[in-house]
C-alpha cells in the first residue's frame, strides 16, 4: 500500500522534474549551438518571444486547463504588462542602473497591473454563473487595444505624466522623454530582455503553476471545474478559487508582455490583438488543455516552425485554424469537448441550451 | 440491524431516538416549502433528526426527496420555512456556509470529481479541516508539507473505513459505480458533518454490495456519533437499518414514525408500496 502511495508521488515529482528538465535542455542546446556559432540571427532573434509565449501558454492553459474557464483575450495581459512594464524600464533608466534589476522590477510590476485588471475583470465574470468569461475577456482585450492606441505617456520634471488626446498635452518640459505615442507605440525603449532572464520567467511560472495544482489550492480550482455543485457541498467558495487562478494568470501573462515588449526598441499595441489571443489558445489546445508541458511545447513549435516556413507565412493563421478544427473534430479529450460546446453556445444561446444548463445544476 | 434505543413521541408528532431525547435534536425543519413555478415541490415539511439517529426519508419518484435535501444544503433557496441545524437557524445562509456549519451530503446522480484522484476527492471534501494558504502551496512553506501529510493521513484513514486505500490512486471516474457511490460517501466525511445526508446510496448496487452497505452505514453513525438521514428506494435497506421514517408524496408528508409503523400504514401502503407493485 504504502508502496504504491510513494510510487505515484515519485512519478509526480518526476513527470514535473521532466518539465523543468526539458526547459533547462533546451537552454543549454541554446548556448552551445550559439556558442559554436550556428545558430541562425533569425532564430537568435525569436528566443525572447519564444520565451513570452511559452509563459503566456502556461498561463492560459491555468485559466482554460486547470480552471475551466474560456479566455478570449489573454492577449490583453500581455498588452498590459508590456505597456507598463515598458513605463517602469524607461522611468528608472536613471534610478536603476543595472539591466537585470530594472529587467526584474519591469516584470514584476508588469505582472501586478496586469494581475490587478485581471481582478477588475474576473470579479463581474466569473461571479455569475455561465460563460460571461469569454465574452468579457475578448472585450476587454479589444478594450485595452484601442485604449492604448490612443494613450501618450512621457516622464519629465513632473513626473510621469498620461494623455488620451495627444502628446503636446503632455507638458514634458525641458528634457522630457515620450514613453508612449498613441497608435505609434513605446518608442526608444532600451531592450534588457536576454533569453537567460526569459527561461528565469519560464522556470518561475513553471513553479507557481505546478505547485499551485499540486496543492490545496489547486485542488479546489480543480473541483470547481470538475463539478461546481459538489465543490460547494465540501464548503469550497467557488468564486473565491475562480478569482485565484484567473488573477494569478493574468498576472503571469503581464510578466510575459513585460519580457516581450523588452525584447524590442519600439512596440505597438495592435500586436497584442485578438489574432494573439487566439494563437495563445491554439498553443494551449494542441499542446493539450490542462497539460503544461504541452503548452511548453506547442508555443515552441508553433512559433519556430513559420520562421522555417516563411514562404507559406500567407498561410499561417488558415494553418492554425485548419490544424484547431481537425484536432477539435479528432480529439477524444472531454475537456476540450466540453470548452467546445460551451464556446459555441456563447454564441448561439439557444432555449435547447439553457435548458440543458438548468438540467446539470438540478443536484 | 437492531436500533438500540426505543424511539419516544416529541412535539410536532415527530419521534427520535430516546437516547437523543436530552440534546439539541441535529435538525429541527417546520413548515418548509419550495415552489417552481406552479409547482409545489414540497410543501409544509417539519421533522426532527435526533443527534445520532438515522432517518430515512421515501416516497415515490419525483415526490420531492432530493428536493429536500437541496433546500438543507441551499442549493435551493426555501420559499418558506425555517431549517434549525443544532439549534441555529440557517436562513441567509449558502451551500458552502451550510458545509461549514455541519451538513455534508452525497448526490443521487453521483457528482465526483471525475479527472482526480480518489485521494484528491477525499482531501478536496478536507478542504476546511487542513487549512493553509495559496502562497503557501506555492512557495512549498513548512506549513505545507506539515498539512499535505495530515490531509494524506486522514484521507487515507476514511477510505479505509470502505477499505477503499488502494483505490488512493485511480481516478475517480474510472471507478466501479457501487466504489463511486462510496467514495462519495468518503468526500462528504471529510468535511466532518454532524449531519450526513445519503441521496439513494444503494442506487445501482447489487444485493451483497447493499448488505455491506447497511454495516456500513450503522458503523459510520457509531463511529462518528452523527445523525445520518436517507433517501433510499430498497425497503430492506430503510426498513433495516432507519429508526424514524418520514414518507413524502407529491410534496407533502403523508405519515411519520418507526419502521413498524410505516409498514403498517395504509396511506403508505396506497401511495408509495402499492405503487411500486404496479412497476
Ligand atoms: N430546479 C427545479 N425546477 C423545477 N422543478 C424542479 C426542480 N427541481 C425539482 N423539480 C421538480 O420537483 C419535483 C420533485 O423532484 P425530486 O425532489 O427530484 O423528486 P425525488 O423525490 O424523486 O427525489 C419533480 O416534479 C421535479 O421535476
Ligand atoms: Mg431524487
Amino acid at each position: 500500500m504504502q508502496m504504491k502511495l510513494k510510487l505515484t508521488g515519485t512519478k509526480r515529482t518526476r513527470s514535473n522534474a521532466i518539465t523543468y528538465g526539458i526547459v533547462v535542455l533546451a537552454f543549454l542546446l541554446v548556448q552551445i549551438v550559439d556558442g559554436t556559432g550556428n545558430l541562425t540571427s533569425s532564430l537568435r532573434g525569436q528566443l525572447v518571444p519564444i520565451c513570452a509565449y511559452i509563459v503566456m501558454a502556461i498561463s492560459l492553459n491555468l485559466t482554460v486547463g486547470i480552471l475551466g474557464e474560456l479566455s478570449l483575450g489573454h492577449a490583453g495581459f500581455m498588452s498590459l504588462g508590456a505597456f507598463s512594464g515598458v513605463i517602469v524600464s524607461v522611468s528608472l533608466q536613471e534610478s536603476i542602473v543595472s539591466d537585470p534589476v530594472r529587467l526584474l522590477v519591469s516584470l514584476v510590476i508588469g505582472a501586478v497591473i496586469a494581475g490587478l485588471f485581471g481582478i477588475v475583470v474576473g470579479v463581474p465574470a466569473l461571479r455569475l454563473r455561465g460563460d460571461y468569461l469569454a465574452i468579457v475577456t475578448l472585450a476587454f482585450g479589444e478594450i485595452i487595444k484601442n485604449v492604448i492606441n490612443t494613450l501618450h505617456v512621457g516622464i519629465g520634471r513632473n513626473g510621469l505624466r498620461i494623455s488620451m488626446t495627444d502628446q503636446a498635452s503632455l507638458n514634458l518640459g525641458e528634457g522630457g522623454t515620450v514613453i508612449i505615442q498613441g497608435p505609434i507605440g513605446a518608442v526608444g525603449i532600451n531592450k534588457t530582455s536576454t533569453f537567460t532572464a526569459g527561461i528565469i520567467l519560464i522556470l518561475v511560472t513553471l513553479f507557481i503553476v505546478l505547485n499551485l495544482v499540486h496543492s490545496r489550492s489547486g485542488r479546489a480550482i480543480m473541483a470547481v471545474r470538475d463539478n461546481r455543485i459538489a465543490a460547494e457541498s465540501v464548503g469550497i467558495s467557488v468564486t473565491r478559487y475562480k478569482l485565484t487562478a484567473f488573477i494569478i494568470s493574468a498576472a503571469l501573462a503581464g510578466a510575459a508582455g513585460a519580457l516581450y515588449a523588452l525584447n524590442y526598441s519600439t512596440v505597438v499595441a495592435r500586436k497584442f490583438d485578438f489574432n494573439t489571443s487566439i494563437l495563445v489558445l491554439v498553443f494551449v489546445v494542441l499542446g493539450g488543455i490542462g497539460n503544461i508541458r504541452g503548452s511548453i511545447i506547442a508555443a515552441t513549435v508553433l512559433t519556430v516552425l513559420p520562421e522555417m516556413l516563411r514562404a507559406f507565412n500567407d498561410y499561417r493563421m488558415l494553418a492554425y485554424a485548419i490544424i484547431l478544427i481537425i484536432v477539435m473534430l479528432t480529439s477524444n479529450n472531454d475537456q476540450l469537448k466540453q470548452l467546445i460546446q460551451r464556446a459555441t453556445s456563447i454564441f448561439r444561446r439557444n432555449k435547447d441550451s439553457r435548458r440543458k444548463g438548468e438540467e446539470s445544476t438540478h443536484a | 440491524m437492531p436500533s438500540t434505543s426505543k424511539m419516544v413521541p416529541v412535539p410536532s408528532r415527530a419521534i427520535i431516538p430516546e437516547r437523543d431525547l436530552n440534546a439539541t435534536p441535529i435538525l429541527e425543519v417546520s413548515h418548509l416549502s419550495v415552489h417552481f413555478g406552479g409547482l409545489n415541490a414540497v410543501e409544509d415539511f417539519s421533522i426532527i433528526v435526533g443527534r445520532t439517529e438515522i432517518a430515512g426519508l421515501i416516497g415515490p419518484n419525483g415526490a420531492g426527496k432530493t428536493t429536500v435535501f437541496n433546500l438543507l444544503t441551499k442549493v435551493y433557496q426555501p420559499t418558506r420555512g425555517a431549517i434549525l441545524l443544532d439549534g441555529n437557524d440557517t436562513a441567509g445562509m449558502n451551500t458552502v456556509q451550510i458545509s461549514q456549519a455541519g451538513i455534508a451530503r452525497t448526490f443521487q446522480n453521483i457528482r465526483l470529481f471525475q479527472s482526480l484522484s480518489v485521494a484528491d476527492n477525499v482531501k478536496i471534501g478536507l478542504h476546511n479541516q487542513v487549512k493553509y494558504s495559496t502562497m503557501s502551496g506555492i512557495l512549498r512553506l513548512p506549513s505545507f508539507w506539515r498539512s499535505e501529510r495530515r490531509a494524506h493521513d486522514e484521507a487515507m484513514e476514511l477510505l479505509s473505513i470502505f477499505n477503499m486505500q488502494h483505490m488512493a490512486n485511480y481516478k475517480a471516474g474510472s471507478l466501479p459505480y457501487g466504489a463511486q457511490r462510496r467514495l462519495e460517501i468518503v468526500r462528504a466525511l471529510a468535511t466532518r458533518p454532524s449531519l450526513l445526508l445519503l441521496d439513494e446510496p444503494a442506487a445501482g448496487m447489487n444485493p451483497s454490495e447493499t448488505e455491506e452497505l447497511m454495516a456500513n452505514i450503522i458503523k459510520i453513525r457509531d463511529m462518528f456519533q452523527i445523525a445520518i438521514m436517507l433517501i433510499e428506494h430498497d425497503m430492506r435497506l430503510v426498513m433495516g437499518i432507519c429508526e424514524g421514517i418520514a414518507v413524502l408524496n407529491y410534496g407533502k408528508i403523508i405519515a411519520k414514525g418507526t419502521p413498524e409503523e410505516i409498514q403498517a400504514d395504509p396511506a403508505v401502503i396506497e401511495a408509495y408500496l402499492g405503487q411500486k407493485k404496479e412497476a
